[in-house]
C-alpha cells in the first residue's frame, strides 16, 4: 500500500480558448494562453523552486524562489506571476538563477528554527525540499541576527496549532482563507520585519476569530507553522487511502492518512470533483468518534427494554433476532416486519437492507430517513421535470448569474459548497436569499444577498407564486424555453392560475410578511439576470406543502427557461452523504430501486427472477405508519441501520411510545443512540473507514468509499445485514460489495453503466450511468426532460394546520449548525463540541424583553405536543415572532416539541414550523428528566463473561 | 473610549463612496486617537470585510495606532538626504529632550530634502532643524 500523491502545479489551470507554445529548457511545451510560466514548466516535468505558490491559490509573487530567465526580458521575473507568449524561450536552470536562489534561500532560513528532526513536518515540509533543491549548503547571515523565533504558538484551536516561529510569511494561509474558504479571516498584521500571520484581530487567537477551522490553511502551509495535532502526537502517515467523507451530501473526496490502522488526518483530495480539494471543519477534522469510547463493537441482546444489556457473540445474537423473526412472521404475517433504511450507509447497504425486507421479511415496509428530509424532493422534481434529483452537478455554480437560495443556509449545513457558491459571488453573481432566518449568506465579509426574503415560516408556496405572477404578468417568462420544451396545457393552466390578482406579491404581502417590493424585484433578477440557479434544502422539503413548495421551484424554473445548461438548474442540497444513494436503491415502500413502483408487474419480474422469490405488489408501510400500526399492534419488529428515529423524527413522544409496542427492535448503529433505548438487539455497525461501497452525493455523483482500517467489530455493516439475511435461511454469497453492485447495475437502468471498475477508471460517475450515457450526466434535462416535455403544476397555498394563536403565539423553525451535525451521533463525541456544547433557543430581542429572557436563560419551549428546556440566545437573526433551535444534543430533544403534521403527497414531516411559547424556566422538563433517566437505566451492560 | 455615535456618524460619512475604509479609518484616528479593536470591529460590520480585514490595514500604517496615545508627537525624518545632514545625530538629542513626555518617531521624507535635518509636528514641518532648535521645539510642546 502505497502513498497516493497529486502534483502541485504551482499555479491554478487556465481554460483559454487556443493554446501558446514556448520553449522551457530547451523543450517546446504547449499550454492554455495566460497559463503561468510555472505551471507550464511544471506540465513540462520541471518543477521551478517555489514557496509561496500552490496551484489552489491565485499567483502571489512574493518568494522570489521561482525566478527565470526569459529570453529578451529583462531581469529574472517570478515565473508563478509571469503568463506564457508565444514563441517565449525559458531558462528555468542557470548559474545566475541558482545564485538568486540561494541568496533568497539563506535569507528564510537565517529566521527558521533548525529543529528539523524533531519538527512535526520533517520529511513532509516544503522549505527543507526547497533548501534541497537549490542546494543551499551554508548560512552566510548566521542565525543570531533579528528573528521571530520566540513567537508564541497558538493552540486555541483544537485540531491545530500555529506556531508563528516556523513561519515563513508566504500568506498562503491567508489567500487559503480568502480565496478557497471565503472567511476572510486570516491577515498579515505590521509590515515590513514585523509582518506576521494573525487570525483576526489583536487580542484574537484563532478559537475567537471568525476562523471556522475549515483547514485549508493548514493544507496551504508549506511549513510546519500550521500543522494538525494528530501529526504532531502520531508521526507522519506512511500510507493513504482515497476515500469519501460521510458527512453532508456534498460529498467531498479526502486521502486519509494512515500510520498502520490509525488514521493520522484527512486531507481532501484535489480531484474530487464534489470538493475540489476542499473539505468543512467536519470532514477534515471530526472522525475521532470512529475510536470513541461509546462505540459499542460487541452484539447484545436482551429478553425485554427494562432489562439490562447482555454482551452476546455474533452467532448468539443472530440466532436470537432470527428466531424471533420467524416466530412474529409466523404467528403476524409478513407485513408486521420492516426496516429502515440508512442514509450515512452505503448504496450496498442500503440495498441489501431493502432486499432483506422485501425478499427476506416479505414485505414492503421500508423507509428511509429521506422521509423525513428530501421526500418532497423525490415527488415534486419526478412529477414536473420526470427524475427524483437535482439536475446540475456542483461545478455548474460557477457559471451562475444569479443564484437562488431557498430554505437552506449552506455555509453551516453544505459548507465546502458554500465556499464555491461564495467565490461565484465575489466574482459578481447576484444572489436571493429566501429564509425566515438571516442566514450567513445574508451578508457576511464580502458576500452580500441583492434581496432577502424574511418570509414567515410555512409560506413558500404563497412567495414562490407571487414570484411567478410577476414572472409571468411582466412577461419576463422564456416562451421559447416553454413552447419548445414544456406542456402547453399545463402551462397554460398554470400562467392563469399565478396570473390571478389573489396571487400578486401585493395581495399576499399580509400572509408572507415580505413586502410585495422585494419580491417583484427578486422576480425580476431570477427571470433576467442571465444563467439562474435555485439551490434549496430543507427549508423547503419540511413543510406540510413541501412537495407543493418543490413543484413551485420546478414551475418558476421552466418558466424562465432555466433547466438544461449549466450555471441554472433546481438543485436540492441534500442532507445526508447518501441520502440520494439511499433513495435511489429502492428504500421507499412503495419504490424498488430506480424509482420504479412495486406495482409495475414488469419490474417486479425483473427483481423476482434475480432474486428467486415472489415480492408483495402493495406498497408497504411509510416509518410515520409503522409507528401507528406498532400501536395498534399490527406491525411489531423493526431492523433499523444507521440512524436515530426518536430523536431525529417529529414528535418524540409519538416514535417512543411506537417502539415501546414492538416486540422487536433491531438497532445497526455505532453507539447505543436514543432509539436503543427501546431495543431488543443491538448490532455493532461500521464507520465509513471501515468498510467498501459507494455514496452517491447530492449531484448524483457516484463516488467510492474505501476501506481504510479493519471493522471494530469484525464486520462491515453489509457483512452483518448478510449474516442476518443468512440466519434466516437466505443463502446470500456476496464476498464483496462491488458484487452488490453489480447486482444494482443489473436490476436499475439508471445504474447500468456503474461498476467498481467504472469508478476506479472514471474516479466518480453521475447517474444516469447507461448506454443513452455512458459517461454519466453531470447536467441532466439537457435535450428534453426525461418524463418528455415539462409538465407545470398548479401549487395553490394552504397554509398550515399548525397555527398560532394565543397560547402558542411564536413559530418555531429548526436547523443545523456548522461544527455539529444532525443528532450529533458523531460530531458530539469529537472536539468540535467547542463550538457548540448545547443547543439554544435563537429569539428577538422584542419577543425576548416581552418574557423577560435574556440570552443564556433558562426557557422552557412548549408546543401543543410536549415541552423542553434549553438556553435562550437574544438575536435579530430570526424576525419578531419567530424561534430557532438547532437538534443536535439529545438533552434538548427538540423533536419533543414538533408536531406530526407532515407534507401531503410523502408525509415528509413538518419540522420548520410548530406554534411555541417561550418563557422562564429554571430547569429541564418532566419529559427531558424522564427521558434522561430512562436512557441511563437502558443503557445498562451487564460485565461481559470470559466466553464472552 | 471610542463614542459609538460617533464612530457611526464617521463611518456613515463614507460608507457609500468608493474605497471607503482609509478615508474612515483617518477620521477614526483623529477623533479618538487610536483605532481600537471594537471600532475595527464596527467597521469591518458596516463594510461587510472581515475583523481581520480591518485589522490588517490598520496594523499596516504607522499613521494608524490601536491604543491611543495622546502625548505629543514629533515625527523626525531619518531618510538619506536628512541623514547626510546630521539627523541620526539629532534623533539621539531628540529622544532625551523628549523623555516620557513627547513621542518621537520617525519617518521616511518629509519633501524638503534640501533643507533638512527636517521635522514635522502636527501639520507644520520645521526645516533646517538643529540641536538647539529641535531640544526648544520639543520643550514648547
Amino acid at each position: 500500500m502505497g502513498f497516493e500523491r497529486q502534483p502541485d502545479f504551482g499555479t491554478p489551470e487556465v481554460v483559454a480558448p487556443h493554446d501558446v507554445t514556448l520553449s522551457i529548457d530547451g523543450r517546446p511545451v504547449t499550454v492554455p494562453a495566460g497559463t503561468s510560466v510555472m505551471r507550464a514548466a511544471a506540465v513540462a516535468g520541471g518543477a521551478i523552486p517555489r514557496l509561496c505558490a500552490t496551484d489552489s491559490l491565485n499567483a502571489f509573487g512574493s518568494c522570489r524562489l521561482c525566478l527565470v530567465e526569459v529570453e529578451g526580458m529583462r531581469g529574472t521575473p517570478a515565473s508563478c506571476t509571469t503568463p506564457v507568449a508565444e514563441g517565449m524561450v525559458v531558462h528555468t536552470q542557470t548559474p545566475r538563477l541558482q545564485k538568486l536562489r540561494r541568496g533568497v534561500m539563506e535569507l528564510y532560513i537565517s529566521d527558521h528554527p533548525l529543529d528539523c528532526l524533531t519538527c512535526g513536518a520533517n520529511n513532509d515540509c516544503e522549505l527543507q525540499d526547497m533548501a534541497a533543491a537549490v542546494g543551499l549548503r551554508d548560512v552566510r547571515y548566521g542565525y543570531q541576527g533579528a528573528n521571530h523565533l520566540d513567537g508564541a504558538s497558538d493552540s486555541s484551536n483544537p485540531y491545530f496549532d500555529f506556531d508563528p516561529a516556523k513561519c515563513i510569511v508566504c500568506a498562503r494561509c491567508v489567500r487559503a482563507c480568502d480565496e478557497v474558504q471565503g472567511t476572510l479571516a486570516l491577515t498579515v498584521t505590521g509590515r515590513g520585519f514585523q509582518s506576521v500571520v494573525s487570525a483576526g484581530q489583536a487580542d484574537d487567537d484563532f478559537l475567537s476569530s471568525e476562523c471556522v477551522s475549515c483547514g485549508a490553511c493548514v493544507q496551504a502551509c508549506p511549513t510546519a507553522s500550521l500543522q494538525e495535532k494528530s501529526v504532531r502526537a502520531i508521526g507522519k502517515p506512511e500510507r493513504s487511502v482515497i476515500t469519501t467523507c460521510a458527512y453532508c451530501g456534498v460529498g467531498c473526496t479526502f486521502r486519509a492518512e494512515m500510520r498502520g490502522e490509525q488514521l493520522v488526518r484527512m486531507v481532501p483530495w484535489k480531484d474530487g470533483k464534489a470538493n475540489r480539494g476542499h473539505s468543512c471543519v467536519k470532514g477534515r477534522f471530526a472522525w475521532g468518534y470512529a475510536h470513541h469510547q461509546d462505540r459499542v463493537t460487541t452484539p447484545m441482546i436482551r429478553e425485554s427494554i427494562d432489562q439490562p444489556w447482555r454482551p452476546v457473540s455474533w452467532d448468539e445474537a443472530l440466532g436470537f433476532t432470527a428466531a424471533r423473526l420467524r416466530a412474529i412472521r409466523a404467528t403476524h404475517g409478513p407485513r408486521a416486519l420492516g426496516g429502515i433504511t440508512s442514509s450515512r450507509c452505503t448504496n450496498e447497504e442500503t440495498f441489501l437492507v431493502q432486499k432483506l425486507v422485501r425478499a427476506g421479511f416479505g414485505s414492503n415496509n421500508v423507509d428511509t430517513c429521506a422521509r423525513v428530509c428530501h421526500s418532497p424532493t423525490g415527488y415534486g422534481l419526478k412529477t414536473t421535470f420526470g427524475t427524483s434529483a437535482g439536475t446540475q452537478d456542483f461545478d455548474s455554480v460557477m457559471a451562475a448569474d444569479v443564484i437562488m437560495v431557498i430554505g437552506a443556509n449552506p455555509t453551516d449545513a453544505h459548507p465546502v459548497f458554500a465556499s464555491r457558491l461564495k467565490r461565484r459571488l465575489r466574482q459578481g453573481a447576484r444572489l436571493i436569499v429566501i429564509d425566515p432566518r438571516r442566514i450567513d449568506l445574508v451578508r457576511s465579509p464580502r458576500v452580500e444577498a441583492a434581496h432577502h426574503l424574511a418570509l414567515r415560516p410555512g409560506t413558500n408556496v404563497a412567495v414562490l407564486t407571487a414570484m411567478a405572477h410577476v414572472v409571468v404578468t411582466e412577461g419576463l417568462g422564456d416562451a421559447a424555453f416553454v413552447s419548445a420544451r414544456c406542456d402547453a396545457d399545463s402551462h397554460e393552466d398554470w400562467a392563469r392560475f399565478v396570473a390571478d390578482t389573489r396571487h400578486s406579491p401585493e395581495a399576499l404581502e399580509a400572509v408572507t410578511g415580505v413586502p410585495a417590493a422585494t419580491v417583484r424585484a427578486a422576480a425580476r433578477l431570477y427571470a433576467t439576470g442571465g444563467n439562474a440557479a435555485i439551490y434549496y434544502g430543507l427549508g423547503v422539503t419540511e413543510h406540510s406543502q413541501g412537495s407543493s413548495t418543490v413543484m413551485a421551484i420546478a414551475n418558476l424554473a421552466m418558466a424562465t427557461g432555466n433547466i438544461g445548461r449549466p450555471g441554472v438548474g433546481v438543485n436540492p442540497l441534500r442532507g445526508q452523504n447518501n441520502v440520494q444513494g439511499s433513495c435511489d436503491m429502492g428504500s421507499f415502500p412503495h419504490e424498488l430501486s430506480g424509482y420504479r413502483h412495486v406495482a409495475d408487474a414488469a419490474t417486479r419480474a425483473l427483481f423476482e427472477r434475480d432474486w428467486g422469490v415472489s415480492l408483495d405488489p402493495e406498497p408497504g408501510l411509510r416509518i410515520p405508519n409503522m409507528l401507528d400500526a406498532a400501536l395498534d399492534g399490527s406491525f411489531r419488529a423493526i431492523y433499523i441501520q444507521g440512524e436515530d428515529i426518536l430523536q431525529s423524527d417529529p414528535d418524540s413522544r409519538h416514535v417512543a411510545a411506537g417502539l415501546a409496542a414492538m416486540e422487536l427492535v433491531i438497532v445497526h448503529d455505532l453507539f447505543l443512540n436514543e432509539t436503543a433505548t427501546y431495543a431488543h438487539v443491538f448490532l455493532p455497525g461500521s464507520t465509513f473507514l471501515e468498510k467498501d461501497g459507494t455514496f452517491t452525493n447530492a449531484e448524483r455523483r457516484i463516488q467510492r468509499v474505501r476501506k481504510v482500517m479493519t471493522p471494530a467489530s469484525g464486520m462491515a455493516d453489509w457483512e452483518v445485514t448478510q449474516a442476518l439475511a443468512n440466519a434466516l435461511g437466505l443463502g446470500w454469497r456476496y464476498t464483496h460489495p462491488g458484487e452488490i453492485m453489480d447486482e444494482i447495475a443489473r436490476l436499475t437502468p439508471s445504474f447500468a453503466g456503474v461498476s467498481y471498475a467504472r469508478l476506479e477508471q472514471a474516479g466518480s460517475l453521475q447517474w444516469p450511468v447507461n448506454d443513452a450515457a455512458p459517461e454519466g450526466s453531470p447536467i441532466m434535462h439537457v435535450e428534453g426532460f426525461v418524463r418528455g416535455r415539462g409538465q407545470f403544476v398548479v401549487t395553490d397555498y394552504v397554509p398550515t394546520d399548525e397555527k398560532t394563536g394565543p397560547r402558542f403565539p411564536l413559530l418555531l423553525t429548526t436547523g443545523r449548525i456548522l461544527s455539529q451535525y444532525n443528532v450529533g451521533a458523531q460530531t458530539r463525541r469529537t472536539a468540535n463540541t467547542v463550538w457548540h456544547q448545547e443547543d439554544v433557543l435563537e429569539i428577538h430581542p422584542a419577543d425576548a424583553e416581552n418574557r423577560g429572557v435574556r440570552s443564556g436563560d433558562w426557557v422552557r419551549l412548549a408546543s401543543r405536543k410536549g415541552e423542553t428546556t434549553l438556553r435562550a440566545l437574544v438575536t435579530d437573526r430570526v424576525a419578531p415572532g419567530v424561534v430557532y433551535t438547532t437538534f443536535h444534543h439529545p438533552e434538548t430533544q427538540a423533536n419533543v416539541v414538533t408536531t406530526d403534521y407532515s407534507d401531503w403527497a410523502t408525509n415528509c414531516p413538518e419540522y420548520k414550523v410548530t406554534a411555541v411559547q417561550v418563557t422562564p424556566s429554571n430547569g429541564p422538563s418532566d419529559w427531558q428528566r424522564q427521558q434522561a433517566a430512562l436512557a441511563e437505566r437502558s443503557r445498562r451492560v451487564l460485565a461481559v463473561d470470559a466466553a464472552g | 473610549m471610542t463614542d459609538p455615535d460617533r464612530l457611526r456618524a464617521i463611518i456613515a460619512a463614507h460608507r457609500d463612496a468608493e474605497g471607503p475604509l482609509l478615508p474612515i479609518l483617518h477620521d477614526v484616528q483623529a477623533a479618538f486617537g487610536c483605532i481600537d479593536a471594537a471600532a475595527q470591529a464596527a467597521i469591518a460590520a458596516a463594510l461587510n470585510l472581515s475583523r481581520a480585514e480591518v485589522h490588517g490595514v490598520v496594523s499596516f500604517y504607522h499613521d494608524f495606532s490601536q491604543t491611543p496615545d495622546h502625548r505629543p508627537l514629533v515625527q523626525l525624518c531619518r531618510a538619506e538626504a536628512c541623514q547626510a545632514r546630521g539627523a541620526e545625530a539629532l534623533a539621539a538629542v531628540a529622544q532625551v529632550a523628549a523623555g516620557e513626555r513627547v513621542r518621537v518617531a520617525a519617518v521616511y521624507c518629509l519633501g524638503l530634502c534640501s533643507v533638512g535635518p527636517n521635522a514635522r509636528i502636527g501639520d507644520r514641518l520645521h526645516a533646517r532643524l538643529d540641536e538647539d532648535g529641535l531640544t526648544r521645539l520639543i520643550a514648547a510642546l
